[in-house]
């Protein structure tokens, strides 16, 4: 019961925060609404038993990927003219309206096959055991390693002063 | 009414579909990278909701969430190091004006 209220509450946060992202005008308060669907989102990872994710999300997404945005918004302000739209909006909107009519299509006429067990609850020791195993997932780890050293160095080459 | 693995996808896919509105229809180019994030994270529920109802003893959703996390930050700050760029030297961060590769 708990968990039926809580996971409503944060769909409606979800959803009302990533609906102002788009529609509010000053885009300072579009990234505090980025950053609090962010939250809800770590809310919804609670509710999945998803313990070391939600802790992540909160870490990556709130902790620094907001403050990144932020940052390029301050640098940015002298011309921001708000958040206007473009002259595609209505065939945009058809597509979404179509695109999510599919997926929900799908979703709901697709016999899935659930697993009867619980899922584990402290995911930490698991995940990790996952990732750094023998036949896990070591290699994908290593690379994504290489991919953030590769995208640390592209963004401070490409905004480098000359 | 107990919360299935289809109020999940179905979040998830309205979330998409949101971020994808955005991503496509606004001009202002920081608001387009935070719509992709959101995007990001619609992709995110799903996986760990497959994960926690589907295979739940495995938890590759959640490894496979943990992935794109990362390539979701690496994409964060080289998108931003290029708008701060184009910033730069166009003292413009409006797409509909950033047309230098147009054909």
């Amino acid at each position: 019961m708990g968990l039926t209220i809580a996971f409503w509450i944060m769909a409606v946060v979800i959803i009302a925060a990533a609906l102002s992202v788009i529609f509010l005008r000053n885009v300072f308060r579009a990234a505090l609404m980025l950053i609090l669907c962010f939250i809800a989102v770590a809310g919804i990872y609670i509710t999945l038993s998803a313990d070391f994710l939600a802790a992540v999300q909160i870490l990556v997404y709130v902790g620094a990927i907001s403050v990144l945005v932020i940052l390029a918004i301050m640098m940015t302000r002298e011309v921001q003219k708000g958040n206007p739209a473009n002259k595609m909006q209505i065939p945009v909107a058809v597509v979404a309206a179509v695109l999510l009519g599919i997926l929900v299509y799908a979703v709901t006429c697709t016999p899935w096959r659930l697993s009867p067990s619980a899922p584990l609850t402290p995911t930490t020791v698991p995940l990790a055991t996952r990732l750094f195993s023998e036949n896990g997932f070591i290699l994908p780890v290593e690379i994504g390693a290489l991919l953030l050293l590769a995208a640390i160095l592209g963004a401070i080459v490409i905004t480098r002063e000359k | 009414m107990t919360i299935g693995l289809e109020h999940y996808l179905v979040l998830s896919a309205l979330l998409f579909c949101i971020g994808l509105y955005g991503a496509l229809t606004r001009r202002n180019a920081v608001i387009i990278l935070m719509c992709i994030e959101l995007m990001l994270n619609a992709v995110n529920i799903s996986l760990v909701a497959f994960s926690s109802y589907i295979v739940p003893l495995l938890l590759t959703g959640q490894v496979f969430a943990i992935f794109v996390m990362v390539v979701a930050a690496a994409e964060v700050a080289v998108g931003l190091a290029i708008i701060l760029a184009i910033y730069r030297h166009l003292t413009d961060i409006d797409v509909n004006n950033i047309n230098l590769m147009k054909w």
